[in-house]
Protein backbone atom coordinates (compact mmCIF):
# COMPACT_ATOMS: atom_id res chain seq x y z
CA UNK A 1 0.00 0.00 0.00
CA UNK A 2 1.31 3.52 -0.55
CA UNK A 3 2.50 5.23 2.15
CA UNK A 4 0.02 8.28 3.56
CA UNK A 5 2.14 11.34 4.48
CA UNK A 6 1.07 14.07 6.89
CA UNK A 7 1.83 17.71 7.59
CA UNK A 8 1.72 19.48 10.99
CA UNK A 9 2.85 23.03 10.70
CA UNK A 10 2.54 23.89 14.06
CA UNK A 11 1.87 22.86 17.94
CA UNK A 12 -0.68 24.97 18.44
CA UNK A 13 -2.62 26.98 14.95
CA UNK A 14 -1.13 30.51 15.91
CA UNK A 15 2.05 29.66 17.73
CA UNK A 16 3.96 30.52 14.18
CA UNK A 17 6.36 28.51 11.83
CA UNK A 18 8.90 29.04 9.42
CA UNK A 19 7.15 29.61 5.92
CA UNK A 20 10.27 27.55 4.08
CA UNK A 21 8.72 24.53 6.03
CA UNK A 22 5.86 24.56 4.93
CA UNK A 23 6.93 24.74 1.50
CA UNK A 24 9.84 22.33 2.20
CA UNK A 25 7.24 20.00 3.99
CA UNK A 26 5.14 20.26 1.09
CA UNK A 27 7.97 19.43 -1.26
CA UNK A 28 8.71 16.33 0.90
CA UNK A 29 4.98 14.93 -0.75
CA UNK A 30 2.38 15.37 1.75
CA UNK A 31 -1.81 13.86 1.69
CA UNK A 32 -2.70 16.26 4.41
CA UNK A 33 -2.26 19.65 6.11
CA UNK A 34 -3.09 20.38 9.42
CA UNK A 35 -2.45 21.96 12.76
CA UNK A 36 -4.05 21.31 16.19
CA UNK A 37 -5.33 24.84 17.96
CA UNK A 38 -5.97 23.32 21.48
CA UNK A 39 -5.07 22.13 24.66
CA UNK A 40 -6.26 22.28 28.11
CA UNK A 41 -2.96 23.77 28.97
CA UNK A 42 -3.38 27.26 29.27
CA UNK A 43 -6.42 27.01 32.05
CA UNK A 44 -10.07 27.19 31.93
CA UNK A 45 -10.58 30.79 30.87
CA UNK A 46 -10.47 29.36 27.24
CA UNK A 47 -13.01 26.88 27.54
CA UNK A 48 -15.21 28.82 29.90
CA UNK A 49 -14.76 32.35 27.87
CA UNK A 50 -15.11 30.94 24.51
CA UNK A 51 -12.36 33.64 23.56
CA UNK A 52 -9.45 32.38 21.66
CA UNK A 53 -5.82 31.49 23.15
CA UNK A 54 -3.88 32.85 20.13
CA UNK A 55 -3.89 36.28 18.47
CA UNK A 56 -6.51 37.01 15.79
CA UNK A 57 -3.20 38.15 13.75
CA UNK A 58 -1.39 35.01 14.03
CA UNK A 59 -3.47 32.67 13.65
CA UNK A 60 -4.32 34.62 10.63
CA UNK A 61 -0.90 34.31 9.19
CA UNK A 62 -0.69 30.32 10.17
CA UNK A 63 -4.00 29.53 8.15
CA UNK A 64 -3.26 31.53 5.38
CA UNK A 65 -0.04 30.20 4.62
CA UNK A 66 -1.58 26.49 5.25
CA UNK A 67 -4.43 27.52 2.47
CA UNK A 68 -2.33 28.79 -0.21
CA UNK A 69 -0.37 25.39 -0.14
CA UNK A 70 -3.51 23.57 0.38
CA UNK A 71 -6.04 24.96 -2.68
CA UNK A 72 -2.22 25.42 -4.90
CA UNK A 73 -1.55 21.76 -4.03
CA UNK A 74 -5.17 20.30 -4.43
CA UNK A 75 -4.70 19.28 -0.56
CA UNK A 76 -7.07 19.37 2.39
CA UNK A 77 -6.30 21.03 5.65
CA UNK A 78 -7.61 20.11 8.96
CA UNK A 79 -7.63 22.06 11.96
CA UNK A 80 -9.19 21.19 15.01
CA UNK A 81 -10.26 21.92 18.53
CA UNK A 82 -10.96 25.89 17.18
CA UNK A 83 -9.04 28.68 19.98
CA UNK A 84 -8.08 26.67 22.22
CA UNK A 85 -11.33 25.39 23.97
CA UNK A 86 -12.91 23.99 20.78
CA UNK A 87 -16.25 25.80 22.01
CA UNK A 88 -18.64 27.07 19.40
CA UNK A 89 -17.68 30.86 19.24
CA UNK A 90 -14.03 29.56 18.96
CA UNK A 91 -15.16 27.57 15.86
CA UNK A 92 -17.23 30.10 14.85
CA UNK A 93 -14.02 33.00 14.73
CA UNK A 94 -11.86 30.43 13.12
CA UNK A 95 -14.83 30.08 10.15
CA UNK A 96 -14.61 33.98 9.65
CA UNK A 97 -10.98 34.08 9.77
CA UNK A 98 -10.88 31.07 7.20
CA UNK A 99 -13.56 33.19 5.19
CA UNK A 100 -11.82 36.63 5.03
CA UNK A 101 -8.74 34.79 4.32
CA UNK A 102 -10.71 33.44 0.97
CA UNK A 103 -11.93 36.66 0.55
CA UNK A 104 -8.70 38.30 0.41
CA UNK A 105 -6.64 35.08 -1.66
CA UNK A 106 -8.81 34.25 -3.82
CA UNK A 107 -9.44 30.88 -2.75
CA UNK A 108 -12.61 28.66 -3.41
CA UNK A 109 -13.15 25.62 -1.79
CA UNK A 110 -15.81 23.20 0.39
CA UNK A 111 -15.02 23.84 4.36
CA UNK A 112 -16.78 21.57 6.97
CA UNK A 113 -17.17 23.03 10.27
CA UNK A 114 -17.13 20.21 13.02
CA UNK A 115 -19.21 21.31 16.33
CA UNK A 116 -18.09 20.38 19.39
CA UNK A 117 -20.42 21.54 21.65
CA UNK A 118 -23.16 19.77 24.07
CA UNK A 119 -26.57 20.05 25.32
CA UNK A 120 -26.49 20.20 29.04
CA UNK A 121 -29.73 18.21 28.63
CA UNK A 122 -28.57 15.12 26.73
CA UNK A 123 -25.19 15.38 29.18
CA UNK A 124 -27.26 15.23 32.28
CA UNK A 125 -29.78 11.75 30.62
CA UNK A 126 -26.39 10.26 29.89
CA UNK A 127 -25.14 11.10 33.67
CA UNK A 128 -28.30 9.70 34.92
CA UNK A 129 -28.15 6.73 32.73
CA UNK A 130 -24.80 5.92 34.08
CA UNK A 131 -22.93 6.88 30.79
CA UNK A 132 -20.75 9.53 32.27
CA UNK A 133 -17.53 8.32 34.66
CA UNK A 134 -14.81 10.61 35.57
CA UNK A 135 -11.42 10.63 34.44
CA UNK A 136 -8.11 9.81 36.98
CA UNK A 137 -7.86 12.43 39.74
CA UNK A 138 -11.47 14.01 38.11
CA UNK A 139 -13.87 15.02 40.87
CA UNK A 140 -17.57 13.82 40.99
CA UNK A 141 -20.33 15.68 39.06
CA UNK A 142 -24.06 16.07 39.27
CA UNK A 143 -26.63 17.66 37.40
CA UNK A 144 -26.07 21.00 39.56
CA UNK A 145 -22.70 20.34 37.90
CA UNK A 146 -23.83 20.74 34.29
CA UNK A 147 -26.10 23.06 34.75
CA UNK A 148 -23.30 25.42 36.45
CA UNK A 149 -20.86 24.65 33.53
CA UNK A 150 -20.31 27.74 30.91
CA UNK A 151 -19.28 25.34 28.44
CA UNK A 152 -19.34 21.68 27.90
CA UNK A 153 -17.38 20.35 24.97
CA UNK A 154 -16.93 16.75 23.64
CA UNK A 155 -13.27 16.03 22.53
CA UNK A 156 -14.14 14.33 18.84
CA UNK A 157 -12.60 11.16 17.41
CA UNK A 158 -10.99 10.86 13.99
CA UNK A 159 -14.75 9.59 12.49
CA UNK A 160 -16.36 13.02 12.12
CA UNK A 161 -12.91 13.72 10.53
CA UNK A 162 -13.19 10.92 8.04
CA UNK A 163 -16.74 11.88 7.23
CA UNK A 164 -15.64 15.39 6.79
CA UNK A 165 -13.01 14.48 4.16
CA UNK A 166 -15.07 11.85 2.47
CA UNK A 167 -17.95 14.73 1.55
CA UNK A 168 -15.05 15.89 0.00
CA UNK A 169 -14.57 19.14 2.19
CA UNK A 170 -10.92 20.55 1.85
CA UNK A 171 -10.90 23.04 4.56
CA UNK A 172 -11.66 21.08 7.53
CA UNK A 173 -11.95 23.00 11.22
CA UNK A 174 -13.52 21.55 14.10
CA UNK A 175 -14.54 22.55 17.62
CA UNK A 176 -12.37 20.35 20.26
CA UNK A 177 -10.69 17.07 19.37
CA UNK A 178 -8.21 14.97 21.03
CA UNK A 179 -5.23 16.15 20.00
CA UNK A 180 -4.20 12.98 17.54
CA UNK A 181 -7.52 12.27 16.52
CA UNK A 182 -7.88 14.56 12.89
CA UNK A 183 -4.50 12.88 11.89
CA UNK A 184 -5.61 9.33 13.10
CA UNK A 185 -8.49 10.00 10.65
CA UNK A 186 -7.10 11.34 7.88
CA UNK A 187 -5.15 8.53 7.64
CA UNK A 188 -7.49 5.38 8.60
CA UNK A 189 -9.79 7.09 5.81
CA UNK A 190 -6.62 6.27 3.55
CA UNK A 191 -7.07 2.86 4.67
CA UNK A 192 -3.84 3.12 6.88
CA UNK A 193 -3.90 0.49 9.78
CA UNK A 194 -5.40 2.25 12.93
CA UNK A 195 -2.09 1.81 15.37
CA UNK A 196 0.28 3.55 13.53
CA UNK A 197 -2.58 6.12 12.03
CA UNK A 198 -3.16 6.75 15.90
CA UNK A 199 0.97 7.23 16.46
CA UNK A 200 1.38 9.40 13.79
CA UNK A 201 -1.15 11.31 15.52
CA UNK A 202 0.52 11.85 18.88
CA UNK A 203 3.95 12.60 16.46
CA UNK A 204 2.47 15.47 14.70
CA UNK A 205 -0.35 17.44 17.68
CA UNK A 206 2.63 19.11 18.81
CA UNK A 207 4.44 20.24 15.50
CA UNK A 208 8.19 19.92 15.51
CA UNK A 209 8.33 19.32 19.42
CA UNK A 210 9.98 15.98 18.53
CA UNK A 211 12.53 17.15 16.84
CA UNK A 212 15.57 19.10 18.38
CA UNK A 213 16.72 21.92 18.76
CA UNK A 214 13.26 23.21 20.18
CA UNK A 215 11.21 25.77 18.61
CA UNK A 216 7.62 26.07 16.77
CA UNK A 217 8.24 24.58 13.75
CA UNK A 218 6.47 21.94 11.09
CA UNK A 219 7.01 18.17 11.46
CA UNK A 220 6.24 15.52 8.42
CA UNK A 221 5.09 12.12 8.83
CA UNK A 222 5.03 9.73 7.00
CA UNK A 223 3.10 6.02 7.62
CA UNK A 224 2.95 2.93 5.99
CA UNK A 225 1.48 -0.16 7.22
CA UNK A 226 4.57 -1.12 9.34
CA UNK A 227 4.82 2.21 11.77
CA UNK A 228 5.41 5.96 11.11
CA UNK A 229 8.44 7.67 9.83
CA UNK A 230 8.77 11.23 11.19
CA UNK A 231 11.43 13.88 9.65
CA UNK A 232 11.31 17.82 10.40
CA UNK A 233 11.36 20.31 6.88
CA UNK A 234 13.69 22.29 8.45
CA UNK A 235 17.08 21.36 7.89
CA UNK A 236 18.43 22.70 11.44
CA UNK A 237 16.16 20.51 12.98
CA UNK A 238 16.44 16.68 13.44
CA UNK A 239 14.43 13.74 14.72
CA UNK A 240 16.89 11.67 16.79
CA UNK A 241 16.11 8.42 18.96
CA UNK A 242 16.41 10.55 22.28
CA UNK A 243 14.30 13.39 20.84
CA UNK A 244 11.07 11.19 19.68
CA UNK A 245 11.24 8.80 22.72
CA UNK A 246 11.26 12.01 24.87
CA UNK A 247 8.54 13.74 23.51
CA UNK A 248 6.27 10.48 24.01
CA UNK A 249 6.88 12.16 27.91
CA UNK A 250 5.51 15.57 27.05
CA UNK A 251 1.82 16.02 28.74
CA UNK A 252 1.29 12.60 29.09
CA UNK A 253 0.24 10.47 32.35
CA UNK A 254 2.24 7.81 30.63
CA UNK A 255 4.40 7.34 28.05
CA UNK A 256 3.51 4.27 27.13
CA UNK A 257 -0.31 3.88 26.87
CA UNK A 258 -2.68 6.42 25.20
CA UNK A 259 -6.41 6.23 25.97
CA UNK A 260 -8.23 7.82 22.95
CA UNK A 261 -12.02 7.81 21.65
CA UNK A 262 -12.53 3.90 20.64
CA UNK A 263 -9.54 2.43 22.17
CA UNK A 264 -6.00 2.26 23.44
CA UNK A 265 -2.39 2.95 21.39
CA UNK A 266 -0.56 0.96 23.48
CA UNK A 267 3.45 1.65 22.69
CA UNK A 268 4.91 -0.27 25.05
CA UNK A 269 6.41 -3.04 22.96
CA UNK A 270 7.49 0.13 20.27
CA UNK A 271 10.67 0.06 18.51
CA UNK A 272 12.95 3.93 17.44
CA UNK A 273 14.92 3.56 14.58
CA UNK A 274 17.04 5.95 13.16
CA UNK A 275 16.85 5.94 9.43
CA UNK A 276 18.84 9.27 8.38
CA UNK A 277 20.40 11.40 10.71
CA UNK A 278 17.08 13.56 10.55
CA UNK A 279 14.62 11.15 10.37
CA UNK A 280 13.20 8.10 12.84
CA UNK A 281 11.39 5.50 12.13
CA UNK A 282 8.60 3.51 15.21
CA UNK A 283 6.98 0.74 14.75
CA UNK A 284 5.45 -2.42 16.93
CA UNK A 285 2.62 -0.12 18.48
CA UNK A 286 -0.63 -1.73 18.69
CA UNK A 287 -4.31 -0.42 18.93
CA UNK A 288 -6.46 -2.06 21.57
CA UNK A 289 -9.98 -1.41 20.61
CA UNK A 290 -12.70 -1.03 23.49
CA UNK A 291 -15.78 -2.65 24.25
CA UNK A 292 -17.60 0.29 24.30
CA UNK A 293 -16.57 3.87 22.24
CA UNK A 294 -16.10 6.65 24.73
CA UNK A 295 -15.52 10.58 23.99
CA UNK A 296 -13.77 12.68 26.50
CA UNK A 297 -16.06 15.83 28.09
CA UNK A 298 -14.71 18.65 29.16
CA UNK A 299 -16.63 21.53 30.98
CA UNK A 300 -15.66 25.10 32.80
CA UNK A 301 -17.73 26.62 35.02
CA UNK A 302 -17.31 30.54 36.46
CA UNK A 303 -16.04 30.60 39.90
CA UNK A 304 -16.21 34.69 40.43
CA UNK A 305 -14.89 37.51 39.34
CA UNK A 306 -10.71 38.32 40.11
CA UNK A 307 -9.25 41.37 41.19
CA UNK A 308 -5.26 41.13 42.04
CA UNK A 309 -2.48 43.99 43.39
CA UNK A 310 1.06 43.17 42.89
CA UNK A 311 3.83 44.37 45.94
CA UNK A 312 6.98 43.50 47.82
CA UNK A 313 8.30 44.04 51.83
CA UNK A 314 12.06 44.56 52.00
CA UNK A 315 11.48 44.52 55.56
CA UNK A 316 13.25 41.78 57.63
CA UNK A 317 11.41 42.60 60.88
CA UNK A 318 7.73 41.92 58.48
CA UNK A 319 9.35 38.79 56.43
CA UNK A 320 10.21 37.60 59.87
CA UNK A 321 6.81 37.50 61.16
CA UNK A 322 4.63 37.58 57.47
CA UNK A 323 2.47 34.50 58.22
CA UNK A 324 1.25 36.51 61.84
CA UNK A 325 1.29 39.70 60.03
CA UNK A 326 -0.78 38.61 57.17
CA UNK A 327 -3.81 36.91 59.85
CA UNK A 328 -3.88 40.44 61.44
CA UNK A 329 -4.27 42.04 58.18
CA UNK A 330 -7.29 39.80 57.24
CA UNK A 331 -8.82 40.41 60.62
CA UNK A 332 -9.38 44.06 59.62
CA UNK A 333 -9.77 43.59 56.83
CA UNK A 334 -13.10 41.32 57.35
CA UNK A 335 -14.09 44.00 59.71
CA UNK A 336 -14.07 46.67 57.29
CA UNK A 337 -15.85 45.04 54.33
CA UNK A 338 -18.28 43.95 56.55
CA UNK A 339 -18.49 48.14 57.60
CA UNK A 340 -19.34 48.32 53.78
CA UNK A 341 -22.23 45.64 53.51
CA UNK A 342 -20.28 43.10 51.69
CA UNK A 343 -20.92 39.73 53.00
CA UNK A 344 -18.21 37.54 54.15
CA UNK A 345 -19.10 34.39 51.92
CA UNK A 346 -19.12 36.49 49.08
CA UNK A 347 -15.46 36.76 48.18
CA UNK A 348 -12.09 35.00 48.84
CA UNK A 349 -8.89 36.76 49.67
CA UNK A 350 -5.71 34.93 49.40
CA UNK A 351 -2.63 35.79 49.93
CA UNK A 352 0.71 34.59 47.66
CA UNK A 353 3.86 35.05 48.58
CA UNK A 354 6.50 34.92 46.09
CA UNK A 355 9.88 34.54 47.64
CA UNK A 356 8.80 31.97 49.71
CA UNK A 357 5.71 29.31 48.69
CA UNK A 358 4.31 31.25 45.81
CA UNK A 359 5.30 28.66 43.08
CA UNK A 360 4.55 25.11 45.21
CA UNK A 361 2.03 26.36 47.90
CA UNK A 362 1.95 23.75 50.12
CA UNK A 363 4.29 21.34 48.21
CA UNK A 364 6.84 23.52 48.77
CA UNK A 365 9.88 21.28 50.80
CA UNK A 366 12.30 24.53 51.84
CA UNK A 367 8.94 25.97 53.52
CA UNK A 368 9.13 29.54 55.32
CA UNK A 369 11.04 32.97 53.67
CA UNK A 370 14.57 33.49 53.50
CA UNK A 371 15.23 35.95 51.41
CA UNK A 372 15.73 39.32 51.70
CA UNK A 373 12.66 40.52 50.26
CA UNK A 374 9.60 38.98 49.58
CA UNK A 375 6.83 39.50 46.65
CA UNK A 376 2.99 39.05 47.52
CA UNK A 377 0.31 39.04 45.13
CA UNK A 378 -3.23 39.93 46.97
CA UNK A 379 -5.94 37.78 44.77
CA UNK A 380 -9.79 38.60 45.67
CA UNK A 381 -12.16 36.48 43.87
CA UNK A 382 -15.87 37.72 44.00
CA UNK A 383 -19.43 37.01 43.18
CA UNK A 384 -19.11 39.89 41.01
CA UNK A 385 -16.36 42.72 40.11
CA UNK A 386 -17.51 45.63 41.45
CA UNK A 387 -17.65 43.70 45.15
CA UNK A 388 -13.75 42.15 43.94
CA UNK A 389 -12.41 45.49 43.07
CA UNK A 390 -14.17 46.70 46.81
CA UNK A 391 -12.62 44.00 48.80
CA UNK A 392 -9.04 44.62 47.32
CA UNK A 393 -9.15 48.18 47.68
CA UNK A 394 -9.97 47.77 51.28
CA UNK A 395 -6.89 44.78 51.55
CA UNK A 396 -4.36 47.19 49.83
CA UNK A 397 -5.08 49.68 52.11
CA UNK A 398 -4.58 47.51 54.85
CA UNK A 399 -1.46 45.46 53.83
CA UNK A 400 0.32 48.77 53.00
CA UNK A 401 -0.41 50.40 56.74
CA UNK A 402 -1.04 48.07 59.24
CA UNK A 403 0.97 47.81 61.94
CA UNK A 404 3.05 45.16 63.38
CA UNK A 405 5.15 44.79 66.17
CA UNK A 406 8.56 46.21 66.28
CA UNK A 407 7.75 47.88 63.02
CA UNK A 408 10.35 50.77 61.82
CA UNK A 409 8.80 51.54 58.43
CA UNK A 410 6.26 53.42 59.47
CA UNK A 411 5.03 54.76 56.40
CA UNK A 412 4.58 51.95 55.06
CA UNK A 413 5.20 48.15 54.68
CA UNK A 414 4.90 47.62 51.01
CA UNK A 415 6.56 48.81 47.89
CA UNK A 416 3.83 49.07 44.99
CA UNK A 417 5.32 49.17 41.58
CA UNK A 418 2.39 50.60 40.11
CA UNK A 419 -0.30 53.15 39.74
CA UNK A 420 -3.25 52.18 39.69
CA UNK A 421 -1.85 49.46 42.00
CA UNK A 422 -5.22 47.70 41.67
CA UNK A 423 -6.06 45.20 38.39
CA UNK A 424 -9.29 44.19 37.63
CA UNK A 425 -8.74 40.80 36.03
CA UNK A 426 -12.81 39.82 34.81
CA UNK A 427 -14.45 36.51 35.18
CA UNK A 428 -12.42 33.94 36.26
CA UNK A 429 -13.23 29.79 35.75
CA UNK A 430 -12.39 26.35 36.56
CA UNK A 431 -12.35 22.98 34.76
CA UNK A 432 -15.40 21.35 36.58
CA UNK A 433 -15.71 18.68 33.87
CA UNK A 434 -13.13 16.11 32.55
CA UNK A 435 -15.03 13.01 32.49
CA UNK A 436 -16.03 10.67 29.40
CA UNK A 437 -19.28 9.54 28.28
CA UNK A 438 -20.89 6.46 26.25
CA UNK A 439 -22.31 8.34 23.26
CA UNK A 440 -24.90 6.17 21.04
CA UNK A 441 -21.92 6.12 17.81
CA UNK A 442 -19.07 8.42 17.38
CA UNK A 443 -20.92 11.02 15.00
CA UNK A 444 -23.62 11.95 16.57
CA UNK A 445 -22.17 14.59 19.77
CA UNK A 446 -20.63 16.57 16.19
CA UNK A 447 -23.06 17.98 13.97
CA UNK A 448 -21.12 18.82 10.74
CA UNK A 449 -22.06 21.90 8.70
CA UNK A 450 -20.59 22.16 4.80
CA UNK A 451 -20.29 25.33 3.44
CA UNK A 452 -18.93 26.22 -0.51
CA UNK A 453 -16.46 29.65 0.21
CA UNK B 1 26.89 10.83 46.59
CA UNK B 2 25.28 12.58 43.39
CA UNK B 3 22.36 14.04 43.59
CA UNK B 4 19.90 13.92 40.68
CA UNK B 5 20.11 17.31 39.28
CA UNK B 6 23.63 16.32 39.02
CA UNK B 7 23.23 13.63 36.84
CA UNK B 8 20.17 13.96 35.12
CA UNK B 9 19.43 15.69 31.32
CA UNK B 10 16.31 16.68 32.62
CA UNK B 11 14.14 17.41 35.69
CA UNK B 12 11.11 18.86 34.35
CA UNK B 13 7.12 19.19 35.52
CA UNK B 14 3.44 19.64 33.62
CA UNK B 15 0.08 19.18 33.51
CA UNK B 16 -1.08 15.88 32.12
CA UNK B 17 -4.73 17.32 31.84
CA UNK B 18 -6.51 19.76 34.18
CA UNK B 19 -5.71 17.28 37.28
CA UNK B 20 -2.97 15.49 37.04
CA UNK B 21 0.59 16.85 36.89
CA UNK B 22 3.61 15.03 35.67
CA UNK B 23 6.87 14.91 36.57
CA UNK B 24 10.17 13.98 33.66
CA UNK B 25 13.49 12.67 35.26
CA UNK B 26 15.31 11.90 31.94
CA UNK B 27 18.66 10.49 31.59
CA UNK B 28 21.56 11.37 29.32
CA UNK B 29 22.99 7.57 28.44
CA UNK B 30 21.93 4.26 28.73
CA UNK B 31 23.94 3.71 31.83
CA UNK B 32 23.20 6.66 33.77
CA UNK B 33 19.92 5.34 33.13
CA UNK B 34 20.57 1.62 34.57
CA UNK B 35 22.04 2.75 36.88
CA UNK B 36 19.75 5.07 38.56
CA UNK B 37 16.77 2.32 38.03
CA UNK B 38 19.32 -0.07 39.83
CA UNK B 39 19.34 2.16 42.94
CA UNK B 40 15.57 1.42 43.13
CA UNK B 41 15.33 5.10 44.70
CA UNK B 42 12.67 6.29 42.17
CA UNK B 43 10.12 4.46 43.29
CA UNK B 44 6.33 5.76 43.23
CA UNK B 45 6.91 6.08 47.55
CA UNK B 46 9.58 8.48 46.84
CA UNK B 47 7.03 10.69 44.32
CA UNK B 48 4.34 10.01 47.10
CA UNK B 49 6.57 11.48 49.96
CA UNK B 50 7.97 14.57 47.78
CA UNK B 51 4.23 15.59 46.67
CA UNK B 52 2.58 14.29 49.97
CA UNK B 53 0.29 12.06 48.34
CA UNK B 54 -0.83 8.91 48.57
CA UNK B 55 1.43 6.41 47.04
CA UNK B 56 -1.20 4.63 45.31
CA UNK B 57 -2.25 7.78 43.49
CA UNK B 58 1.28 8.07 41.73
CA UNK B 59 1.54 5.78 37.99
CA UNK B 60 4.97 5.34 37.74
CA UNK B 61 6.75 4.26 34.74
CA UNK B 62 9.81 3.76 33.75
CA UNK B 63 10.57 4.44 29.92
CA UNK B 64 13.37 2.77 29.03
CA UNK B 65 13.46 3.75 25.47
CA UNK B 66 13.54 7.91 26.54
CA UNK B 67 15.86 6.95 29.75
CA UNK B 68 13.60 8.54 31.93
CA UNK B 69 11.34 7.92 34.51
CA UNK B 70 7.72 9.32 34.59
CA UNK B 71 5.56 9.89 37.64
CA UNK B 72 1.92 11.43 37.14
CA UNK B 73 -0.05 12.41 40.34
CA UNK B 74 -2.67 14.56 41.22
CA UNK B 75 -2.38 18.39 41.04
CA UNK B 76 -3.30 19.92 44.65
CA UNK B 77 -6.61 21.56 42.87
CA UNK B 78 -6.87 21.80 39.21
CA UNK B 79 -5.36 24.23 36.84
CA UNK B 80 -6.48 27.49 37.44
CA UNK B 81 -8.95 26.60 39.90
CA UNK B 82 -9.17 29.16 43.22
CA UNK B 83 -5.57 28.81 44.98
CA UNK B 84 -4.07 27.40 42.27
CA UNK B 85 -0.09 28.50 41.66
CA UNK B 86 1.33 27.01 38.10
CA UNK B 87 -1.53 26.91 35.59
CA UNK B 88 0.88 25.07 33.36
CA UNK B 89 2.57 22.98 35.69
CA UNK B 90 5.94 23.63 34.30
CA UNK B 91 7.56 24.20 38.37
CA UNK B 92 6.81 22.24 40.31
CA UNK B 93 10.55 19.57 39.77
CA UNK B 94 12.10 21.20 42.47
CA UNK B 95 11.68 18.66 45.59
CA UNK B 96 13.50 16.11 42.94
CA UNK B 97 16.70 18.33 42.66
CA UNK B 98 18.63 17.18 45.79
CA UNK B 99 17.03 13.59 45.85
CA UNK B 100 20.29 11.38 46.78
CA UNK B 101 21.13 8.75 44.05
CA UNK B 102 23.94 6.05 45.52
CA UNK B 103 25.74 5.51 41.78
Amino acid sequence: MADFRMLSTSGILGYGYPEASLERGVAMGVDVIGADAGSTDPGPHYLGSGKPLNSRAATKRDLRLMMRAAVKNNLPVVVSSAGGGGGEPQLQDLADIVREIAAEDGLHFKMAMIHAEQDKGWVKDRLASGRIKPMRNAPPIDAATIDRAERIVGCMGPEPFMTALDAGAQIVISGRATDPAPWAGASMRAQMPAAPSWYAGKMLECGAASAWPKGADCIHVTVNDDGVVCEPPNPEKRCTLASVANFALHENSSPELFKEPGGLLDARKARFEQVTDRAVRITGMEWNPDDAYTIKLEGAELMGYRAITICGTRDPGLISQYDDYIEIVRGHITQKVGDVGISPDSYRLIYRAYGRDGVMAEREPLGGASGHELGILVEVLADDQETANTVLSIARVNTLHNDFPGRLCREGNMAFPFSPSDIACGPAYRFSIYHIVEPDDPLHMFPIDYETV
Amino acid sequence: MPKLKDIALVLKSKNAGPFELTIDAVFGDRETFDKVAATGVLTPALFANLYNVPEESVLFTPYAPGLAFKATLPRLVSAGDVGDTDVYGAQQHAPLLNVEIPI
